[in-house]
Parts: structure tokens; C-alpha cells; sequence
């Protein structure tokens, strides 16, 4: 015998249904966008007031021309040695002045890490994957230095510091004084071996 | 005949499916929170190149995005095959590009303004000729922080 009175109950059968479709549409509609790339920064486009000089031995030009060779200081060079190359130039130590650097001292190259510049040039119509693939090598040539000086002072690599450093959960997790501990670090060892990359103006060749 | 009919041994019982919704909506729910809507679509062939030195592109409301690469195959008739670059669902010149960053930055709140990167979004077959003029571009509006987005991976899968 049926009940009366009390309101039947509501079937809740197509509950899943409803909430397949939503899901379904989410799915669709959205991306896991999880963005990365190389940070650079431009040059202002006023100059600076006092001209500073800057002697050729302490920039390392790196030219690529539009088939993607390359040419580092006059020299062609093959793309996978331009990492060595480029930490050979940064690491020279030619003043002696640099305590940790690790270099041939050779008087013909950069002074100390802090004065040397790396330039980078390319054509109009150098392609573009190109062009990243050079500055993700001359970018590796500073991260590798500077894992080595970090593994020396801190036992942790310089990229895995900088990446929890970046990280916006990390300041919670940490609190106030291990964070600017942190910051510290990252910062001391990025004025150890600064990052000059200068990016000129592409020229076209013909 | 009594009311209460003993239930036959042997027959197994349904499984219950009353749970499902809650584990549906458990799904829903963790798509909902680590996605983000895509905002534009993208117009133009956009094969991001790769690297291993990369950062990770953090806080998205302090990026403003410009895509570049050849157009789609239903824009190729108007626009040609020549990389171009688009801005917020336009195709646009070299030459406006700095009015779109300094609308862009006009809408992200006072505190955000001197914090804005750009995040040029090229097509590994694109010329280096329209990079620099964008660039260059960029640097005329003081928009100096620009991140290269690429894909990760080991950067000489680039050269082929």
C-alpha cells in the first residue's frame, strides 16, 4: 500500500548525468596552462648619460647569421660548444681579481664575471627556435657557474634555489626569516656571476 | 504466505551507484580550480620552440600575452602565409604594438603597473626580423621584462 501524505522522494539517479555534463564541459573549455620560457630584459631605449668603456676583450660576441651558423669572437663555432665556450669566457678570471673563479686566467679574454658582457646578434631572418636555442645555451652557461658556486656555498643548486624562491607558496611555507634567508642566497649568488647578456639590434645582411 | 518473502540465496546484490555523483563532482571540482579559461583563441600557427633553462611564468594577471606565427589556413587568404602577430584577437603591425601594451597595462590595477611582463608567444619558424621590431617596439613603452614562452625540452630539437 502506497503512503500518503509527505512529499515523495526526488530521484536523484540523473545527478551523475548532470554532473558528467559539467564535467565534460570544463574539460573542453579549459587549459592546464602551465607557462614557462627564458626571462630577459630589454635595454632602456635612452642611453645612459656617462658612456661607459668597455674594453673589447671583455665581450663575447656571438653573431648568428640567417642558416643559423654561428660566429663567437671571429671564430665559427659549432652550437653545441657554445655553452663550454661561453663559460670559458665568463670564468677566464684575466685580473686575478675573482676568488672562486675557475679560469684559465688567459689576458686576452674577460677580466672577472662581473665585467663580462655577452652580445648576442642575429639577422632578420635567423628563425626564431634558433635563436632560443642560443640564448637557452648562453642562459645555461650562467645557470651552470652558478650552480657550482651555490653547491659550494649552500650544497643546493642554484637553479633549485631560485625556483623555490620564485615559487609563491613558498613565503607561507617557510615564514618570514627563512624567506628573506633565501632571498639573501639567491641574490649573492647572482651578483657572483651577473647575468650581461645584451641583446643588439638585428641587422640584415643583404 | 507470510509478507516478509525471504530473498533467494545466489543472486548478487546491485552495486550502488549512489556515490558516483560525489565522485563526479570531486572531479569537476578539481578541474574547475587548476584550470583557467582560455581568454583569446589563438588565430595564428603557434608551435612554441623549446628549452631546459626556462622559469616558470608565475601570477597571470601580471602577463600580457602576444602571439606571433604564420595565420591559420582560414585567415591565409586575407592575410597571406607571412608571420604576423596578433594582439587580443587582431592581426596587428609591428607599429601597434605599444599602444596595445600601454592599453593592457591601463586595465591591470595601479599596484600591478610596474610589474607587467611580456610574454611573446612565437612560432619556431618565425623571422628574428619581426621579434626585433617588436622588441623594439616594447622598449619605446618602457615594457622591459619579456619572457620568451617556450615549451621545455632539450633546445637543439629546435634545429630540425
Amino acid at each position: 500500500m502506497a503512503r500518503r501524505g509527505g512529499a515523495p522522494e526526488v530521484s536523484a539517479g540523473s545527478m551523475a548525468d548532470i554532473a558528467f555534463l559539467l564535467l565534460i564541459f570544463f574539460l573542453v573549455t579549459t587549459t592546464i596552462e602551465t607557462d614557462a620560457g627564458l626571462d630577459r630584459m630589454l635595454p632602456p631605449m635612452e642611453p645612459p648619460e656617462d658612456e661607459v668603456i668597455i674594453k673589447e676583450k671583455n665581450i663575447f660576441q656571438v653573431l648568428i647569421n640567417k642558416d643559423g651558423r654561428l660566429l663567437a669572437d671571429d671564430n665559427v663555432l659549432a652550437l653545441k660548444d657554445l655553452r663550454a665556450k661561453a663559460m670559458e669566457f665568463l670564468d677566464n678570471n684575466g685580473d686575478s681579481s675573482c676568488t672562486f673563479c675557475k679560469g684559465k686566467k688567459n689576458p686576452e679574454s674577460s677580466d672577472n664575471p662581473t665585467k663580462a658582457i655577452i652580445s648576442l646578434k642575429s639577422d632578420r631572418e635567423t628563425k626564431y627556435g634558433i635563436y632560443i636555442t642560443v640564448q637557452n645555451e648562453l642562459v645555461g652557461a650562467y645557470n651552470e657557474l652558478r650552480d657550482r658556486e651555490s653547491m659550494r656555498l649552500y650544497k643546493r643548486t642554484f637553479v633549485d634555489l631560485e625556483s623555490t624562491y620564485l615559487d609563491p607558496q613558498t613565503k607561507e611555507s617557510l615564514g618570514e626569516t627563512e624567506y628573506d634567508e633565501l632571498k639573501e642566497k639567491v641574490l649573492r649568488i647572482k651578483a657572483l656571476f651577473p647575468q650581461k647578456l645584451s641583446e643588439a639590434e638585428t641587422s640584415s645582411s643583404n | 504466505m507470510s509478507k516478509f518473502a525471504k530473498k533467494k540465496d545466489g543472486e548478487l546484490p546491485a552495486v550502488s551507484t549512489a556515490s558516483l555523483p560525489d565522485i563526479v563532482f570531486m572531479l569537476l571540482f578539481f578541474f574547475m580550480t587548476v584550470t583557467v579559461m582560455k581568454d583569446s583563441s589563438v588565430m595564428v600557427k603557434n608551435e612554441l620552440p623549446v628549452a631546459n633553462q626556462i622559469k616558470k611564468l608565475e601570477k597571470k594577471e601580471r602577463v600580457i600575452t602576444i602571439y606571433v606565427g604564420s595565420p591559420n589556413n582560414e585567415f591565409q587568404k586575407t592575410f597571406g602565409t607571412e608571420p604576423k602577430i596578433q594582439l587580443n584577437d587582431k592581426f596587428a603591425n609591428p607599429t601597434d604594438v605599444g599602444d596595445y601594451i600601454l592599453m593592457e597595462r591601463a586595465k591591470k590595477s595601479q599596484d600591478l603597473q610596474n610589474f607587467l611582463t611580456t610574454s611573446l608567444k612565437v612560432d619556431k619558424d618565425a623571422n628574428m626580423g619581426l621579434i626585433s621590431d617588436i622588441k623594439l617596439e616594447l622598449r619605446k613603452v618602457n615594457a622591459l621584462k619579456v619572457n620568451y614562452t617556450t615549451g621545455s625540452g632539450d633546445a637543439f630539437n629546435n634545429l630540425d
